[in-house]
């Protein structure tokens, strides 16, 4: 069977890979700081030395649509576009090409419809920020096959933060189950409380520096009976309003399993929203 | 109301590089023609088919013909698409984050809990 070799959980910040490759009077004052923590935070993966990254993110109003909005969407092709006009316009993201790892999509998807989750999938799905970034961040070589899992934590009527652990749960059986030699990495990025179109937007800290402290205790203890006995989809709103982002956090809790303490965690408290980095290594670490 | 076809209309303007300008340059043009002649055009569909039924409230038509963002976020538009649209539009006339942080204070006086943005 498939060895689950890393479980990764991030923020993914759109602005890192302009602040990351800007120069002399046009790079930011916390960019060396970022970089470092970012680098050491790849390292986590490389050790691991994965053959294929499962990649759990969130579509932002770029490929789908309220005309037909999935909750759960499983890419199963042989390549991926990525990174949209929008996002070269406000974050100076580059287009990118992924291959994909066909075999493990149509596992996932045949065995988690049959698991009970209904997935929707895309034979044709060019991805954004929420998943370019991580690659950008812990893959920059972009040398390894994915499987795009999107979530919908953006268009309401969403799922409810307990389906997110499920599926994460799911995920982790799934990839432990798949009749294959390879080594796979579960990446997902979500957010921490975050505003975005609302008066708490961009300010000099996330908008609510008490609820990321909890969700990064929560995270880093593996408490996931403890975040859920706290969010809800309406609790969300109150940390700000693009907060459901978190629900991703909570899918790859799922992927880790209750009580897991993660075996890396780092943070970074930057304007307009808190970035935070978890590794967990569900076979105790060192990698082959 | 029809908070889906104000988040139709900034999707569908924030897609398309020419009509971010045009949007910038002349908004209640562009939002009359957009109604008349794409509110109704079926996305990731047979091209030319279309619906028969969507139309803005006049608060919504007016909002848009104004770039009265304040008004949209009133109206449970999703900011994100807001966002998105009304920063390619007018980052430019400002320094560093200057819109953003003025788009923050022309919202503050919103309080929890906000609009709802349900469609």
């Amino acid at each position: 069977m498939a060895e689950l070799v890393a479980v990764i959980a991030s923020t993914h910040h759109p602005f890192y890979y302009r602040a990351s490759t800007a120069t002399g009077e046009d790079r930011p004052p916390f960019a060396d700081e970022w970089v470092r923590k970012v680098e050491a935070f790849r390292e986590t993966l490389t050790r691991a030395n994965p053959d294929v990254l499962v990649m759990v993110g969130s579509d932002h109003f770029h490929q789908l649509w309220l005309d037909n909005m999935p909750q759960f969407l499983v890419g199963k092709a042989p390549f991926y576009d990525a990174n949209w006009y929008n996002e070269e316009r406000e974050f100076g993201l580059p287009r990118m090409v992924m291959t994909g790892s066909e075999d493990l999509s149509s596992y996932i998807l045949r065995e988690g419809i049959d698991a009970g989750f209904d997935l929707a999938f895309s034979n044709e799905l060019r991805i954004d920020h929420s998943i370019t970034c991580p690659i950008i961040t812990l893959r920059p070589q972009n040398d390894l096959p994915i499987v795009p899992i999107y979530t919908n934590i953006f268009a309401p009527p969403l799922p409810r933060p307990k389906r997110f652990v499920q599926l994460g749960q799911t995920i982790r059986e799934l990839v432990e189950s798949w009749p294959s030699d390879q080594r796979v990495a579960v990446i997902g990025t979500g957010h921490l409380s975050l505003e975005l179109g609302g008066p708490r937007q961009f300010g000099p800290h996330g908008p609510d520096p008490e609820f990321d402290r909890r969700a990064v205790e929560w995270i880093s203890t593996g408490d996931i009976e403890g975040c859920c006995a706290d969010v809800t989809l309406d609790s969300l709103h109150l940390p700000g309003n693009a907060t459901h982002g978190f629900m991703d956090f909570m899918l790859m809790m799922g992927v880790a399993g209750e009580g897991r303490k993660a075996d890396y965690v780092d943070t970074y408290d930057l304007f307009h929203t808190m970035e935070a980095y978890f590794t967990w290594y569900p076979n105790g670490g060192a990698a082959s | 109301m029809s908070k889906y076809l104000l988040n139709k209309f900034l999707f569908t303007v924030d897609r398309d590089p020419s009509l971010v300008e045009r949007y910038r340059d002349d908004p209640q043009g562009t939002v009359e023609w957009w109604e008349s002649t794409e509110a109704n055009r079926l996305l990731n569909c047979h091209t030319g088919e279309s619906s028969t039924w969507l139309r803005f409230a006049d608060a919504e038509r007016e909002a848009l013909a104004t770039h009265d963002y304040p008004r949209l976020f009133e109206l449970g538009a999703h900011p994100f698409l807001t966002l998105t649209l009304f920063i390619a539009m007018f980052e430019r006339d400002h320094d560093g984050l200057g819109f953003q942080l003025e788009y923050a204070r022309r919202l503050a006086h919103f309080s929890l809990p906000y609009p709802d943005i349900a469609t």
